[in-house]
């Protein structure tokens, strides 16, 4: 369709990628689906590997379109969409 | 403006700081922080593997040494992180903050280094002799040290 909403870039890095088995997807933004916490509900019913990634929610960061975010954070089409483990550099 | 890169190479920890220096008069004290791969005691890490996020990971040091340049006033400062497998004993991270006096390059340098580690989209995995690996997990302490600035 020409219409068509662009998809959501969802990442995933460290133990998220392990468990998800996958680094990047891209998929429709889910109807009903207008915040970061309300994504994460509807990815964690994807598969058991997305289950177990989102397993303890409070261990799992987010960042939407490079910038740091939390469950509140407001989603729309074509958003990149990160998510990973408390950061470990330095 | 800070020198800012993510690479997997070794830096020249000499040639980084010559580069910050160079031609300047005004700079009184550069505050330098290099990060090393530990082998503990008990638990004898042999490498680590440093994941990232490429699309964010140079904004994200940018803005922290932005506010570094802005909260002490900074005259120059250089952060390099590396990424990929490193083994014990290599350099893993550098910080370089050069001001007109040495508690602000001091103080600086402890801030770049403390928020790095709590603000900038980096994984370690260690590796142990056995082949095992495991992700390292947030320690408390470090959040700890970034939320004292």
């Amino acid at each position: 369709m020409a219409d068509a909403e662009p998809p959501l870039t969802i990442l995933y890095f460290a133990w998220l990628r392990e468990r998800t088995g996958a680094s990047q997807e891209s998929v429709p933004l889910p109807a009903g689906v207008a915040t970061v916490g309300a994504l994460v509900a509807w990815l964690a019913a994807r598969s058991p590997g997305h289950a177990s990634a989102f397993a303890n929610r409070r261990t799992v960061r987010c960042a939407v379109n490079q910038d740091f975010a939390d469950p509140e954070t407001r989603i729309g089409p074509g958003d990149e969409i990160a998510f990973f483990p408390p950061v470990t550099g330095g | 403006m800070a020198r800012i890169c993510v690479q997997a190479a070794d830096f020249d920890i000499g040639a980084e700081f010559a580069a910050l220096v160079a031609g300047r008069t005004d700079i009184g004290g550069i505050g330098c922080f290099v990060g090393t791969v530990r082998a503990n005691a008990g638990d004898p890490v042999v490498a680590m593997t440093l994941e990232h996020y490429p699309a964010m990971t140079e904004r994200a040091i940018a803005r922290i040494a932005e506010e570094a340049e802005r909260r002490w006033d900074l005259l120059g400062c250089t952060v390099i992180h590396r990424v990929g497998r490193l083994v014990a004993g290599e350099n893993i991270v550098l910080v370089l903050a050069a001001a007109s006096h040495r508690q602000a390059a001091l103080d600086a340098t402890g801030f770049l280094i403390d928020w790095l580690k709590t603000k900038a989209p980096f994984w370690k995995k260690e590796e142990l002799p056995d082949g095992a690996t495991t992700w390292v997990a947030a320690r408390d302490a470090d959040e700890a040290a970034a939320s004292r600035w």
